[in-house]
Parts: structure tokens; sequence; C-alpha cells
């Protein structure tokens, strides 16, 4: 099947063409930081994770957002699903992917990295999000390639794949459960230490992945001849407004129990994110990441607003921005906030600020684009052949 | 793709797949069970960890059995001699090689001085003494008695002693910093950039002590509390500094008949953030 993408027009190619030459980019300034040290980032000794820890939090979630698909159509079958999931089985590879290769890029060494494999340590979390990971690109490939397979082949599914579908669906909620540990069971860091930071991650990630998700089926019936159907995008459009809500009912009982208990530990980083957080000695008052979230906030609000309205969601291109503007708010809200805003202030009540440098950007590009140039040869051959076995039929 | 080939490639895919993960489920089935029991590493399956996990269940009760090391540092000694605190950062940091990259980013430390505020940081500094906040408080790495940096490590580079010692394995370090975000007091540097290379024609390591290795880059240190000296019956770099000042009392916490005991007994001492459950083994006389 994948001699299925290197079919395709010139669009389809200088796509392909700009991912690879970004991606070359991204290449090229990680050999730097290889060289050189993770100094090269804007990472420091009070912000020890920046954009690609960020990232990964992030993209765990888009990742575990596939099981709002493979849940109603496997578990359920909703048909309406049949021609979407397979999307967002494949959209789940490329963003566990860029996972894999967000941490690589954030490892100082690098080469020792299957020293988490040689000496395997259960009381570390970072050890069972390295198998939850792993093994949900595993259950993803195997499910999606061998489902496409028999379409392709026009037959059923083997059976023995549907022990497999079934077991991605708590192993979905797994990893970013095992992702929000990683920072809730760290003592002296109060802003991660809440119990509710697995249920938020999930309902943002099932609110962020649906909407990247209608984003790339629009951009695909644009592009091409199939469509996964209005009745697959309007259910994914109620999942997202219900996650969407309850990621800010969560974010909304964060602010109470900061604010009205008035612990100090418990506010400090939701002033500095939203307020600005102001330095007992000298009393200047850093605030770089308080434009994002309050833009973040404005995004979500408005687009709560456009995808609850009847009439602003049916419109297919009022639509595509909502989901755009959801999917930015969360990614502000997860993709940045939450893991810089983490280290601020510093477990020595100092106030040191993070900004990503030059390369680590370019890094992060890179690795996004690896993450979509994935995603494309994915979907160029789930789509081929999806249509062709319509075309057939 | 004819049907042999594809068969072919599918036994070959899998049993990659199988042959990477074999010897990690294997390791894990052997070494596995040992090591979640105790919650250090190396094959150092000495009674320490099993103690811990019951302190765990007995509501945050220290170690008593085995060697446990901690320190006593008065703070109005070190004030009564000025110069004292430089010395014992310059005493640690020449021994063991810890480079001064020169700006804040990259900053590396195993021991260094900290005011009131900043040592302190949950202590309510309204119209505190006002000796206090011209103090200076040296911090380093507390030798918890239930190090958080322990449990998050994936890889077992850092690891808790016999004698209670937290230790840093610069050469099984993975570099992930999943300690540094467990630590709450700070107290871990990442090697950002080489700390064997140099700046303008300044080497960051000003003179190579060949007794304690330099690292590389990419990994994490901290203060060892001198587990090498310890071990040939010295004391720690700092304390040794501090000469007969008693500026600061090393020793054994479980031996109720040691100095540092005995000081712990009959003063009043604070620890930092004690309310987080790490049980630090450095106590502060104010």
């Amino acid at each position: 099947m994948l001699e299925k993408a290197l079919q395709g027009n010139a669009k389809y190619w200088s796509w392909v063409g700009f991912l690879l030459s970004m991606m070359g980019m991204g290449a090229l300034c990680y050999v730097l930081q290889f060289n050189y040290g993770l100094g090269l980032t804007g990472m420091s000794r009070d912000v020890s994770w920046g954009l690609y820890i960020s990232q990964f939090t992030f993209l765990v979630g888009v990742a575990a957002s596939a099981v709002m698909l493979v849940l109603p159509y496997y578990l359920h079958n909703y048909k309406e699903f049949g021609r979407i999931t397979i999307l967002g089985e494949f959209l789940a590879i490329a963003s566990v992917s860029m996972c894999l290769m967000f941490i690589m890029a954030d490892l100082g060494q690098p080469m020792r990295a299957l020293n988490v494999v040689l000496h395997p340590t259960p009381h570390s979390i970072l050890f069972w999000d390295m198998i939850v990971l792993n093994g949900y690109l595993f259950l993803n490939v195997v499910v999606g390639w061998v489902a496409l397979n028999s379409e392709y082949k026009g037959t059923h599914p083997p059976k023995w794949v549907y022990p497999l579908v079934y077991l991605s669906i708590p192993w979905a909620v797994s990893i970013h459960t095992v992702t929000a540990f990683l920072y809730c069971g760290l003592p002296g860091r109060h802003f991660w230490m809440t119990a509710i930071l697995a249920p938020r991650f999930l309902a943002s990630a099932f609110a962020a992945g649906p909407a990247l998700l209608i984003i790339l089926v629009m951009i695909v019936r644009k592009f091409s001849s199939f469509d996964a159907g209005d009745k697959a995008i309007n259910k994914l459009v109620t999942v997202i407004i219900y996650a969407g809500l309850m990621n800010f009912f969560f974010v909304g009982l964060e602010l109470f129990v900061g604010y009205y208990s008035n612990i100090p530990g418990h506010i400090h980083t939701l002033d500095y994110l939203f307020f600005g957080l102001a330095d007992h000695d000298t009393g200047v008052i850093y605030n770089n990441l308080m434009p994002w979230m309050r833009v973040s906030v404005i995004m979500g609000v408005i687009s709560l607003c456009l995808l609850g309205c009847k009439k602003t969601r049916n419109n297919s291109g009022i639509l595509f921005v909502a989901c755009g503007l959801m999917f930015f708010s969360l990614w502000i809200d997860k993709g940045l906030g939450l893991v810089l805003g983490g280290f601020v202030p510093s477990p020595l009540d100092y106030i040191v600020e993070y900004v990503p440098s030059i390369p680590e950007i370019f890094i992060t590009l890179g690795v996004w684009c690896t993450g979509f140039f994935i995603l494309t040869i994915l979907y160029k051959v789930a789509i081929s052949v999806k249509t062709e076995a319509e075309r057939v039929s | 793709m004819d049907n042999k080939r594809r068969k072919f490639l599918k036994i070959a895919g899998l049993s990659a797949v199988a042959g990477i993960g074999a010897p990690a489920a294997l390791n894990m089935l052997m070494k596995g069970n040992v090591q979640a029991s105790s919650s250090h590493g190396h094959g150092d399956d000495h009674g320490g960890g099993h103690e811990e996990a019951k302190g765990h269940g007995a509501h945050q009760k220290e170690v008593k059995l085995g060697k446990r090391y901690g320190m006593v540092i008065d703070v109005h000694k070190f004030n009564h001699t000025p110069g004292l605190v430089q010395k014992c950062i310059d005493a640690c940091h020449d021994t063991f090689n810890v480079p001064d990259i020169g700006n804040k980013k990259d900053e590396v430390k195993w021991i260094w001085e900290e005011p009131f505020a900043h040592a302190f940081p949950e202590h309510s500094h309204y119209k505190k003494n006002t000796e206090l906040h011209h103090l200076s408080f040296l911090v380093t790495c507390n030798h918890c008695d239930s190090p958080p940096c322990v449990r998050a490590c994936p890889t077992q580079a850092t690891f808790k002693n016999e004698d209670g010692i937290v230790m840093m394995d610069f050469h099984r370090c993975i570099g992930c910093r999943f300690c540094m975000a467990a630590c709450p007091y700070g107290s871990r540097s990442f090697n950002w950039r080489d700390p064997r290379g140099m700046k303008d024609g300044k080497p960051f390591i000003k003179k190579v002590n060949p007794e304690f290795p330099t690292r590389m880059r990419g990994v994490v240190e901290k203060c060892n509390f001198c587990a090498g000296r310890l071990k040939k019956g010295l004391l720690p770099k700092c304390v040794e500094a501090t000469g007969d000042t008693k500026a600061m009392v090393f020793g054994d916490l479980n031996d109720p008949n040691s100095e540092v005991s005995k000081v712990l007994k009959s003063r009043f001492t604070i620890q930092r953030k004690p309310a987080l459950g790490t049980k630090p083994s450095v106590f502060y006389i104010i």
C-alpha cells in the first residue's frame, strides 16, 4: 500500500518538499545542539524543561484523542465513523512519533536513551511513560495498518486484531494519565500537584485532538475526493464542545482552589500565567506568558460560542476557524503554560523566565514537520485505498 | 508485492520487535522485582529501601536503622567568621571540578549561599528580626531520607547509598532532568554545555583535580556529601573548611552518640520544606 504515497500531483509534492526542507532545517539545528549541548536552547537551571517537553505533553493528548473515534466506532458500532476512524488512528501514530522525537531532542545524552530499558525502574513514572507510549504506537500501527490493508484487499479485518482494538481504548487513557503523573507527583511543584491534572489533560486532549482532526478532514476534503461525512464531523463537534467545556470547568476549579484558599504556593503560578508575578526583592513584574494565556482563554471562549451555536457551526468556513481557535487555545494552555509555568517561581522562590532560542524553535518545528510528514504519507495511503475501495464497490 | 515477500517482511518485522523488547522484558522480570521493593539501585539491596517503605506507611517516621549521614549548619557561627561561607563553597567546587560557566542560565553549583527568604521561602518573612535578613545560608543537596529525585529517575542514575547519601552515576544519567523537576530544593545542576570547555580562553574548571572525574555535557550533578572522603575516614570538604569553628557539624544521624545527634538534641534547628515529607538530612541553627 505504501507505494500510493509515491503518486501525487504537484501540490502534493510541493507540500512534501516543504516538509522535507523544514525537517532538514530541524535536523541541522539538532546537529548544532548535539555538538554544543542543550545550552543552545533557552532552558536554564531554573526552567529545566522547555518547548520540547511541553510539545511532548500536548501531543500525547492529541494521540490519546484517537480514542474518541475508536470507542464509538468499534465498541458502539457507530457506523458514521467508518471513514474517519482510520484518520484518527493515523493522527495518533504521527503524534506519538512526535512525542518520542521530542523526548529524544530533550535528552542531554540521547545516545544513552536505552538505559531506560536496560535499567528498568518501576518507581519512575518516566519508565511507565516509555512503556505506554511505545505500546500505544505499536497498537495504533498494527490496528490502523491491518484495518486499512483488509479494506485494500476487500476483506473484513482479521479477528485477532479486535482484542488489540479494545486494548487500545484504555491504553489511550493511560498514556495521558501517566503523562499527567509525570507532573502531579512531584513534591514542591505546587502548580502541577493537583489530582485534577490527569482529568484536565484528558479533557483538553479530547477537545484539541478532534479539533485538529476536523481541520485535517476539511483539508482532505478540499484536496481530494475523500469525504469523511458531515455526520461524523458533527459528532466530533459535539465531542469538542463537551470536552472543551470540561476543560474550562477544570481550569475554573484550579482558579477557585488557588484564590479562595489563598495559599501562596497555589496562587503564584496562576498569578504568573494570567496576571504577572512580582519579584519579592526587586518588585519587577514578570509576565512573558500572560499575553499568551489570555489569548488562549479568549480563543477558547470564542471557539465554544461558535461551535455551540448551530448557525455558526453549520458554516464550514466558520467551523474551520472555530476548530483552529480551539486547537491553538489548548496548545497554548498545555503546550506552553502548563509546563513552562510550573517552573515559576523556582524552588528557591526566584522568578526566571524562559524564552526558546532560535535553533530550539527550528528543532521544534522540524519535529512537528516530521510528524506532519508521517501524517501526510499515512493519509495519502489511507485516502487512496479508501477511494479506490469505494470505487470498486 | 508477492505473498512470500510480504510474509517474510512480516515475520522479519515481528522478530525485530520481539528482539528489541525481549531483553527489556527479561531484565524487568529478573531485576525489576528486587528493585521495586528497594528504592535504590545498583544491586544495593540493603535494608534501607525496606525501611523507607515502612517509613511511608508509618506516617513519615524517620529511618532508625543503618547509617544516615547528616549535617547541622550553624548560621550565626558562619556570620561571625567573615569569608567562611565562600571558603566552604570554594573548597567544595575546587575539589569536585565544579565548572564556573560564568552565566546564570548554564550555572552548575553544588553548594552556594542564599538569603533566608530564598533558603526558606515557605517561612513568613514579615517583621522578621533584621539580623536574619543579612545572614547567608549555605544550601546544598539535603540528602533526603525520602528523596523525590531518586523516585523520579528512570535509570537509577541517582540512587540512595546504604549510608543515606543520595548519589549520582554520571555515566548512566541520560540527561532527562526529571530529577531536577522533582527536587524541591533546586539542588541539582545540569551540564547545559561541556564543563571541560572554555570561554574566551578561560577554562570553566580553573584547575582540574585529578582525583575526581570531570563531567561531560548533558548530565545532571550535585553534592555527594563527599562520599569518597567519608570512606577514607575524612570529613566532607565544606565541613573541613569550617575548621574548629563548629559552624558545620557532620555525622551519623542514627547514632545517638554522634556529635551531630547531640547538637540536634540540644539545639533548636529547622529543615528546609519539612512539610513535603522528603526528610532532609541538613539542619539549620538560626
